[in-house]
């Protein structure tokens, strides 16, 4: 499934990044590589953007560039 | 074709040994750049190791700022760069471009590093380790400086560093800047580093991706945006969770960090935004309270100075540039320094502490409505002081095009020059009244004016976005840093950097501006002739004013007023405010001294004083009606918040842009905006019967 639909506070464990553009090169040089634990700690107040922890440090972005990140529980 | 590499290979050992001392460098000198993530302690430790020996520039042709100071290694000195603050060398932003133009010697008259001491943060060792990746691919030298080492433990992180040297096959040093601990060993593994070349088999890549790291220096620039960029990406990282997980023990914790429930609280649902707004609100109350003492002592020392000026040397044209060219023109720009210091001061707290990427995430989805990043937010956020460090703190945007948004839409927020000109208005003509009974008039237009730049912004970015910037939305993946107690002495030093940067390239253009000013408003000297028509026009308004406003009247300003007046007349201005409005295009709170000067209560007036808001009610036009209505008032202020009327502003847009057509259409639309919106507000203010 993707990182969006994933349950607040629950980890995970990232498939892919899809796509080959500005934002996945720039998640996946943050960190965000197949194969990396992650969980979503807590979406913005106005709903966007959300806040991801993995290789302990947190990451935030919007939903739409979370669309892109393919993970499996 | 390349010159031939003396680098030699022994495949056995991995490890190549080259000896060049200096040999990229012919002054001798040791060239060494800092590196690392950004709020990974690399401004602590620069400073450490520099002290004050610091040297602030531009990069020729670009915006970011080049630092660097001189560090005493060994017995020699050596040049230390510190880089910008980055998460990866791939060339996506005007930030790694630099930087990489610096590791590979292509920035003009900057030799290529003979070592790079990379900052890793220990409490973020995996992301940090990937920038270290990178930076061992550039052939250059690499010492890693393990910062935050005492935070580290607090969080029960146990990092061997001999393993991690061992594995990363480089030195590896613990600094504790601040005490700087570990500054004696990191200054001799870098000084051996540098003398002795040593370039690691980077296990990461391929065969032969080595082969050509070694060969080609600019190989990077190659592997940006394709396939194989990604897959490169994803080997540093397998490569780095490898070293993590040898050098590394985590103790697991199942408590939350404070850090977490610092963050619960300031990003919460409710709290967080209210919490934002508190911390706003303090900024400008402290801003516009604090500075208020300084601001008035150095108005009163300028005042002081141009008079002793005025009596030590004798009377003249020279005497006259000095005091009323030059030093008050200078003055005109030190009066808002205490300002600037304290926004400055505020901002690298915020910046430091990690609230300020918060501050981007709260309202992110409100910023990208109109088509902005969450990180406008600053820039934006300090242009109400003064548009200037506002328009300099848009470098953090990394799209071109958002960032062009932000800077053309920055000076719509009322900044402190406007100050005086709102306190003289609302003083002159809506002193004393209320509104429901309660609130005084006067602070309702002043949030009214406030309101108007804001929301003219939104507009402005909203359309801008969609017609001349159209792009897609930017992305927002960012940090958020850990909360950490800034470092004192790096937010000063920050502080005292950003406001002499703010003289220096403002400051000069200010002073040309004031003397160009003061030469309008000076020549032609009443003495001298007046052409026949001029002569008629100045004489109907001459009645029983001073020498000085005489003066004024005659001078090349006051024609050009003349020659403005059938444009602003429909505003509801006369030629006298016209020439304030010239004489304000140069800085705001020049129209104030300006309309001293022309109804003649003398130019070191304050905009609050009761001689120059009689003066206002009481003037006159040409015809003998009253110059000045509460619309007049009005319609002035209104001006006043779209125009654009700094020439310190339009020098930094220019720079920033590196584009005159960019900086003219800004000049224009908002003057035309402005005039527009004014004649909206006089023509429907009379239809109104006010």
């Amino acid at each position: 499934m993707i990182l969006t639909n994933l349950p607040i506070g629950e980890i995970a464990k990232v498939v892919s990044v899809n796509g080959n553009n500005a934002v996945t090169r720039r998640l996946m040089e943050m960190g965000v590589v197949p194969g990396v634990a992650l969980k979503i700690v807590k979406t913005a107040p106005f709903g966007d953007p959300i806040e991801v922890r993995l290789r302990g440090y947190s990451l935030a972005m919007r939903k739409s560039e979370a669309d892109s990140i393919e993970v499996s529980e | 074709m390349k010159p031939p590499k003396s680098t030699t290979r022994e495949p056995a050992s991995g490890v190549a040994t080259v000896e060049e001392p200096n040999a990229r460098n012919p002054r001798g000198r040791l060239v060494i750049a800092l590196a690392g993530n950004p709020n990974a302690g690399k401004t602590t430790l620069f400073n450490a190791l520099t002290g004050l020996k610091q040297k602030v520039a531009n990069y020729p042709g670009v915006t970011v700022e080049r630092k660097e100071g001189i560090w005493q290694i060994g017995g020699e000195q050596a040049l230390l760069i510190d880089l910008p603050g980055l998460y990866s060398l791939d060339v996506t932003s005007i930030d790694e471009q630099i930087a990489h133009d610096v590791l590979t010697g292509k920035v003009p008259n900057l030799p290529k590093p003979d070592a790079v001491i990379a900052v890793v943060d220990s409490t973020n060792l995996e992301r940090n380790l990937y920038l270290v990746t990178q930076l061992l691919e550039y052939n250059i030298p690499v010492v890693m400086a393990l910062t935050m080492i005492d935070l580290a433990e607090k969080q029960s992180l146990e990092i061997d560093t001999e393993k991690l040297s061992a594995l990363m096959q480089i030195p590896v040093v613990a600094v504790k800047a601040v005490r700087r601990e570990g500054i004696a060993e990191l200054t001799e593994k870098t000084l051996k580093s540098a003398h002795g070349h040593r370039i690691p088999r980077l296990p990461w890549l391929t065969e032969s991706e080595f082969a050509e790291t070694v060969t080609e220096e600019d190989v990077h620039l190659s592997l940006t945006g394709d396939a194989g960029s990604n897959r490169r990406i994803f080997a540093r990282y397998n490569f780095i969770s490898d070293v993590y997980q040898e050098s590394v023990r985590a103790v697991e914790t199942h408590e939350r960090s404070v850090s977490e429930k610092i963050d619960g609280v300031l990003t919460h649902k409710i709290f967080g935004l209210v919490i934002l707004v508190g911390v706003l609100l303090l900024v400008f109350q402290t801003i516009f309270s604090w500075a208020e003492l300084p601001m008035h002592l150095l108005e009163s020392g300028v005042g002081a100075l141009g008079e002793f000026v005025k009596t030590q040397m004798p009377p003249g044209v020279l005497t006259d540039l000095v005091a009323d060219g030059i030093i008050a023109g200078v003055g005109g720009v030190i009066v808002f320094l205490p300002q600037i210091l304290l926004l400055f001061l505020f901002i690298s707290l915020l910046e430091d502490s990690g609230y300020m990427a918060r501050a981007a995430f709260l309202l992110d989805k409100v910023m990208s409505k109109f088509g902005l990043h969450g990180k406008a937010f600053l820039p934006l956020m300090s242009s109400f002081a003064c548009a200037i460090p506002g328009i300099m703190a848009t470098r953090t945007i990394e799209n071109p095009k958002d960032r062009l948004a932000t800077i053309l839409i920055a000076p719509f927020m009322s900044c402190s020059a406007r100050l005086p000109v709102y306190t003289l208005m609302i003083g002159s003509f809506f002193t004393g009244q209320t509104v429901f009974g309660v609130v005084s008039l006067g602070a309702v237009l002043m949030l009214a004016m406030y309101g108007l730049g804001i929301v003219t912004a939104i507009t402005v970015a909203f359309v801008l976005k969609r017609t001349l910037l159209k792009s897609p939305p930017p992305p927002f993946v960012m940090e958020l840093p850990p909360y950490r107690v800034p470092n004192l002495r790096s937010v000063f030093q920050n502080m005292f950097l950003r406001a002499g940067l703010f003289l220096k390239r403002a400051g000069t253009v200010i002073l040309a501006i004031s003397i160009l000013l003061w030469a309008l408003t000076y020549f032609p000297r009443t003495a001298a002739p007046p052409a026949a028509n001029q002569t008629t026009a100045a004489g109907e308004a001459e009645t029983g004013v001073g020498e000085e406003s005489r003066q004024i009247q005659n001078s090349y300003a006051g024609r050009l007023g003349r020659v403005i007046e059938p444009a602003i007349r429909p505003l509801g201005f006369d030629w006298k405010i016209g020439v304030g409005l010239i004489a304000s295009f140069a800085a705001r709170e020049v129209l104030v001294s300006t309309l001293s000067i022309i109804y003649n209560v003398g130019k070191d007036t304050e905009a609050d004083s009761a001689t120059l808001t009689q003066a206002i009610r009481d003037a006159k036009k040409d015809d003998g009606t009253p110059a000045w209505t509460p619309l007049t008032a009005l319609t002035l202020m209104v001006f006043f918040v779209l125009a654009m009327q700094c020439m310190s502003t339009i020098a930094i847009v220019r720079r920033e842009t590196n584009s005159w057509a960019w900086t003219l259409f800004m000049i224009g639309y908002m003057t035309g905006l402005a005039y527009v919106a004014s004649l909206i507000t006089y023509q429907g203010g009379r239809l109104l019967g006010f």
